[in-house]
């Protein structure tokens, strides 16, 4: 073996990766420039959204009711805040408790004395609760878009509609694939357990996932609330 | 909580490889991170219900800067952007420049934003 690759194999044993030219992981790399990558995807997504807001023909509107002529029926303004305020608030939580998944990760052997340690210690914890919060989020996507269908509002019946389900639809997509994504890290904790050489694989998956909420950040504000 | 692991250093985390330039913060802290986003996030729906607000110019530029802080401070104590290595940043930060300038000019383009009254159509 050369001196090369003796170090380098040295180095696989004490971190489980080769050295790279950066000396930064080439996944965490990868993930923030996907990251990046996604940013503007939802940039295309969230503009079509505001250049057709108000352009809509027919009703259903997102803010404004719809009296006849503009409907057939009088319809109330479609958007739910109340409800889509308590999904937000679900999806933060859900970021807090990624966070505290990849704490718990890091920290796996260090000795934990108080129950409270314990608790925060717990990776499949906050792994599970990451992932029923995401779901929870998930559940409250499939509500509204259920309630919007019964009040008249498809992906074809006006701009608001097709522009509305395709952006919200993308986002619930994304969720839907980090919640895959934590099923996946669960199950590698069952089997063999996460530590802290593991850290970088569960980090990757809480990058996407705090993306994934910072994009509903973005959302919230803008289909939601300015009208 | 007298005792904190999350504070000590992690021996076994490869801090080089993921990028780790400061120690990450404390649960405690992102706790009191989670406690501002909620808190933001009551007043974006606090003043959503007040038509005195909403009818005011102040309405949108508000919501847009608290969700821009919102925004930041995931990306920032979350995602550990502050925390880790600078190209980390220059990887999420010059797409979001890209992508934040081409919702303004195609905002522009269609008439949305107009340069005489700045505010949303």
């Amino acid at each position: 073996m050369t001196h090369a690759a003796a170090a380098h194999s040295a180095h696989d044993d004490t971190h489980g990766h080769p050295p790279t030219s950066t000396g930064l992981d080439n996944k965490k790399i990868a993930i923030w420039a996907f990251i990046g990558s996604e940013c503007m995807l939802f940039a295309s997504l969230i503009s079509t959204y505001l250049i057709y807001k108000g352009r809509s023909v027919v009703g259903p509107y997102p803010h404004e009711a719809c009296l006849p002529p503009g409907c057939s029926t009088p319809l109330k303004a479609i958007l739910n805040i109340p409800v889509t305020s308590a999904s937000t608030f679900v999806l933060l939580m859900s970021s807090l408790a990624m966070v505290l998944a990849l704490a718990a990760v890091e920290t796996k052997d260090q000795p934990k004395t108080t129950t409270g340690e314990k608790i925060l210690g717990s990776s499949k914890l906050w792994l599970w609760m990451t992932a029923i919060l995401g779901t929870t989020f998930l559940g409250f996507q499939a509500f509204e878009f259920t309630s919007f269908v019964h009040e008249g509002l498809t992906i074809r019946t006006n701009l608001f509609g097709s522009s509305f389900f395709t952006l919200t639809g993308f986002h619930g997509a994304h969720v839907t694939a980090g919640v895959l994504w934590l099923l996946t890290l669960l199950a590698i904790d069952y089997r063999r357990g996460l530590g802290p050489k593991d850290a970088i694989n569960v980090d990757l998956a809480a990058l996407y996932w705090h993306f994934v909420d910072v994009v509903w950040i973005a959302i919230f504000t803008l289909v939601y609330l300015i009208k | 909580m007298a005792h904190d692991p999350s504070h000590e250093h992690h021996a076994n985390v490869d801090h080089a490889a993921m990028g780790i330039e400061k120690e990450h913060p404390t649960w405690s802290t992102y706790w009191k991170v989670a406690t501002i986003l909620t808190l933001i996030t009551v007043v974006e729906v606090w003043i959503y219900y007040i038509p005195s607000i909403v009818a005011s110019r102040a309405f949108v530029p508000s919501l847009l800067i608290m969700s821009a802080v919102k925004f930041f401070t995931v990306v920032a104590f979350y995602m550990h952007l502050r925390y880790d290595h600078k190209l980390f940043r220059v990887l999420f930060t010059a797409p979001l420049i890209i992508a934040m300038t081409t919702i303004v000019a195609l905002l522009f383009l269609f008439g949305k934003l107009s340069a005489r009254t700045g505010a949303l159509g």
